[in-house]
């Protein structure tokens, strides 16, 4: 329908009887949770109340995505999360203690009596509309007792053409609906958002659990991260200059009797510097690679891309430079991406498309990793993946991969920022 | 021969003007910063420069873009350029202009004198000097790209030379092997590359390198 206005309307048209119904359906489930909670003590109330708890959900969210279309903003789930693994007794505990049950609960009673009548109420006002531009019809088609004394027989109607007086009250009705359609559905959906969206209190209390849990990991890694540094220089460079340290030692006590062999050992530690400056290097490149302080997430995905066998086609998009962290984050990331590809996939081409869109409500930096290998990337698995979640899960940053058996396989990343210099920054190369 | 110098780091600046000294270079000017370095390339237009990429005030590449900056003003300025760490992108980069006469070295080769003093030679005469690591990246990269299966592991080995810039006579030394056979080994390359063969060392590097990084 070309005509919003008139989409709009039919729309809500269109679900104002089934939401009736719905409204009465849902006093059954109403009474069948009440029922399932009152007999939990026994047995078969354990399984009854979680099958029916599931079911009042359910019917919650199909009212939540109707009530998110209409007033165009999304509707949250507001339910605790139950634990990976729970048993049936802690997940009874979850539903029982979760406020949001019970405002479920308070809904469905409402929406019984309050949601009920607005969306009968505006079914009505089409219905009788239809109803009076018919009328004669109708008075002409049925035995004559029966369409003969509208409002309650005060006035009696004996002839078709007198049928025909009843037809104007029609597009009265019509106009009356048409100009309450969208009012009542939105206050329908007001009264659902009030009652299913999760309140301040929830939706806090779901943010601190998500953020305690991602400092935990963030922790974590990065004491994990200090600990490999730590080895590295230990077993690396440490034990490079102690050898070279020996060697020049050596040498100096040589050097009077045994000029050939001091020579050989000079030239030993000279190796051995080299070998130092080589390992410490991969480990900068492991802790904040040059390029990426040098050149920004445009420069150092570049090279990334230029070293990399599988040709790899990369696309910058970013109006400025990113905070160091965020860069940081992205960057580990696009590389873990590129070097699961080149492990796994078989690929013969990769695309790296990484832009930014400016807000609102913020702004948010978009990496899509794309190659042509044979897909089914396990993301449980593949601890990779999760490496890639953990880090951006940090920044509140968001990683879904698409990998169906025989590929393509697309992993993209989102991560909400802000620039902090704007800039023009575009390019594009195949590496 | 008259160099510019620039490294920020007082220690290693001054080791590279005694190493350089000691070889009969003539230093003319050594900077600690980018924008220094700029002015002093332009001003004295030295034989060859020696510069480190990572510069002040903002301590990113900004050797690299003063050097880049000056050889577009002064067209084909050799410059040497030493780093901790060399990126293919700045290769890319400092080949870009074709214009030759261009270094780019980790900075640990200075520790080899002999043959670092080589590779600045080579490039204030208009050659070039990759570090190998560049090199062996690149062929690791296109070690599936058909025509470079297609080579012998000799051939592999003159070519890493190659690309370093070393010419056919420091190749046979260094492989072991007459002049008359590097040069052989050279003609087949460039027969399977489907490259043009020319005189010059530093053509012939530059059009390896083209051909890699297409």
């Amino acid at each position: 329908m070309r005509n919003p206005a008139i989409a709009l309307r039919l729309r809500l048209l269109a679900w104002s009887l089934p939401l009736a119904i719905a409204a009465e359906l849902g006093i059954a489930l109403f009474s069948l949770w009440i029922t399932s909670i009152s007999v939990i003590v026994v047995t078969v109330g354990v399984p009854l109340t979680l099958a029916s708890t599931f079911a009042v959900r359910w019917f919650a969210d199909r009212h939540r995505s109707w009530a998110a279309n209409v007033l165009g903003e999304a509707i949250p789930r507001p339910y605790l999360l139950v634990r990976p693994g729970a048993g049936v007794l802690s997940r009874l505990w979850t539903i029982i203690r979760d406020p949001a049950t019970w405002r479920d609960w308070i809904w469905l009673l409402v929406n019984a009596s309050v949601g009920f009548t607005l969306s009968i109420l505006s079914f009505s006002l089409f219905a009788g509309g239809l109803f009076y531009l018919i009328y004669p019809f109708l008075w002409s088609v049925t035995p004559p007792a029966v369409f003969s004394d509208p409002f309650g027989g005060v006035f009696h109607i004996g002839q078709l053409s007198e049928a025909f007086l009843m037809v104007p009250l029609g597009p009265v009705f019509l106009l009356i609906w048409w100009s309450s359609v969208v009012p009542l559905g939105r206050l329908n959906a007001r009264i659902m958002h009030g009652l299913l969206a999760p309140t301040d209190t929830a939706r806090l209390t779901a943010r601190v659990e998500q953020l305690a849990s991602s400092r935990a990991e963030t922790v974590d890694t990065q004491a994990a991260e200090l600990r490999r540094i730590e080895r590295d220089l230990h077993d690396g460079a440490q034990a490079r200059l102690v050898s070279l340290g020996m060697s020049l030692g050596l040498a100096a006590e040589l050097m009077a009797n045994d000029p050939e062999a001091a020579r050989k050992l000079l030239s030993e530690a000279r190796d051995s510097t080299t070998s130092a400056l080589a390992e410490l290097r991969d480990l900068v490149r492991g802790i904040h690679p040059p390029v990426l302080a040098d050149r920004g997430l445009d420069g150092a995905v570049q090279a990334l891309a230029l070293a990399n066998p599988i040709p790899t086609h990369v696309t910058v998009q970013i109006p400025g430079r990113l905070p160091a962290p965020v860069e940081s984050a992205a960057y580990f990331a696009v590389a873990e991406c590129l070097t699961n590809a080149i492990k796994h996939s078989g690929a013969g081409w990769i695309g790296v498309d990484v832009s930014y869109q400016s807000g609102p409500p913020s702004g948010l930096l978009v990496m899509l990793v794309q190659d042509d290998g044979r897909g089914g990337a396990d993301t449980a698995a593949g601890s990779g993946i999760r490496g890639i979640e953990r880090r951006l899960a940090a920044f509140d940053g968001h990683t879904d991969v698409t990998s169906p058996i025989g590929g393509p396989t697309q992993v993209r990343m989102t991560l909400p920022c802000e620039l902090s210099s704007p800039k023009t920054s575009h390019s594009s190369a195949t590496g | 021969m008259r160099v510019v110098i620039a490294e920020d780091l007082a220690l290693l600046r001054d080791g590279l003007i005694r190493l350089l000294e000691a070889y009969q270079f003539e230093v003319v000017e050594a900077v600690d910063n980018g924008p220094g370095l700029l002015r002093a390339l332009i001003t004295h237009k030295p034989d060859v420069a020696v510069v480190d990429v990572r510069l002040p005030p903002s301590f990113t590449d900004e050797g690299l873009r003063a050097a880049i900056q000056a050889r577009r003003e002064v067209p084909g300025l050799p410059v040497l350029v030493l780093s901790q760490y060399v990126e293919q992108l700045y290769a890319r980069e400092l080949l870009s202009d074709r214009a030759g006469g261009v270094g780019y070295l980790l900075k640990d080769r200075v520790s080899n004198v002999g043959q670092f003093v080589d590779a600045v030679k080579r490039v204030a005469a208009g050659g070039t000097a990759m570090d190998p690591e560049v090199i062996s990246a690149l062929l690791v990269r296109r070690a599936s790209d058909e025509p470079l299966t297609t080579l012998t592991p000799r051939e592999r080995e003159v070519l890493e030379f190659m690309a370093e810039g070393r010419s056919n006579s420091a190749i046979a030394a260094r492989m072991f092997v007459t002049e008359k056979a590097v040069s052989k080994h050279s003609n087949n390359i460039f027969a399977k590359l489907g490259l043009e063969q020319s005189e010059e060392d530093n053509r012939r590097v530059l059009a390896v390198l083209a051909y890699l990084q297409a």
